[in-house]
């Protein structure tokens, strides 16, 4: 199951999501708002998205991941929109029988989303200026 | 003929809207329309090279051919999760 919402995330709604007698195992991942990066301080984050492909691109991933694991349950939930420090941006649920398989499902998930999915973040740094950031373009 | 581009993020700041039409001859391909936006949007100048592009919600190759009705975006580095 995937979502993308601009309200909270709610971590136990997620989980409740993925819960099943035969899991013997249950990967949560939530990625949250940080407060310094290199020494900068962050107020507050802002997301967008392509909306459209990123469903698309996050449905794909759940369907590679459930192909290259055995997974009962995988749930994916990306806020949009402005968040305060400390909130979660994005919640990665995976359940398996067993624990290898739910740690590096989720691990190749939160990688792969932060590759390819079209979502992006911009920083409202602490003092005041703004700055989307797109690794790899620098001279913005 | 007209091609409409949807922009986000840096891109969509840079040019201070979030779609824009750019003429390309036909047939056209990914690497022309990178062409044409540099020529008709100074703006966009900088961050043309650094971006990747969509056709129809799939990432495409500068080869990728774009048909007259295709929806096409430009896509900045991400960094959602």
């Amino acid at each position: 199951m995937i979502s993308l919402t601009t309200s909270p995330i709610d971590a136990s709604s997620v989980l409740a999501g993925v819960a099943s007698y035969d899991a013997g195992a249950v990967v949560l991942f939530l990625g949250t708002t940080r407060e310094f990066t290199k020494g900068r301080r962050t107020a507050s984050l802002d997301y967008e998205c392509y909306p459209e492909m990123a469903e698309k691109k996050l449905a794909e991933l759940e369907a590679e991941a459930r192909r290259r694991w055995p997974l009962i349950g995988c749930s994916i939930v990306h806020r949009l929109g402005h968040l305060e420090l400390g909130e979660a941006s994005i919640a990665i649920v995976v359940s398996s029988p067993h624990r290898q398989d739910a740690f590096a499902a989720g691990q190749w998930l939160i990688d792969t989303i932060k590759e390819v999915v079209p979502i992006w973040k911009c920083e409202n740094w602490a003092d005041g200026t703004r700055e989307w950031v797109h690794p790899g373009l620098d001279n913005q | 003929m007209k091609i409409n581009v949807k922009l986000f993020a840096v891109a969509r700041e840079r040019a201070g809207t979030s779609a824009i039409d750019v003429e390309l001859s036909s047939p056209a391909t990914v690497r022309q329309l990178r062409g044409a936006l540099v020529e008709q949007y100074p703006a966009l100048r900088d961050v043309v090279p650094y971006v990747r592009f969509a056709v129809n919600s799939e990432y495409a190759a500068d080869a990728t051919p774009i048909a007259p009705q295709a929806e096409v975006a430009i896509i900045p580095p991400v960094s959602g999760g």
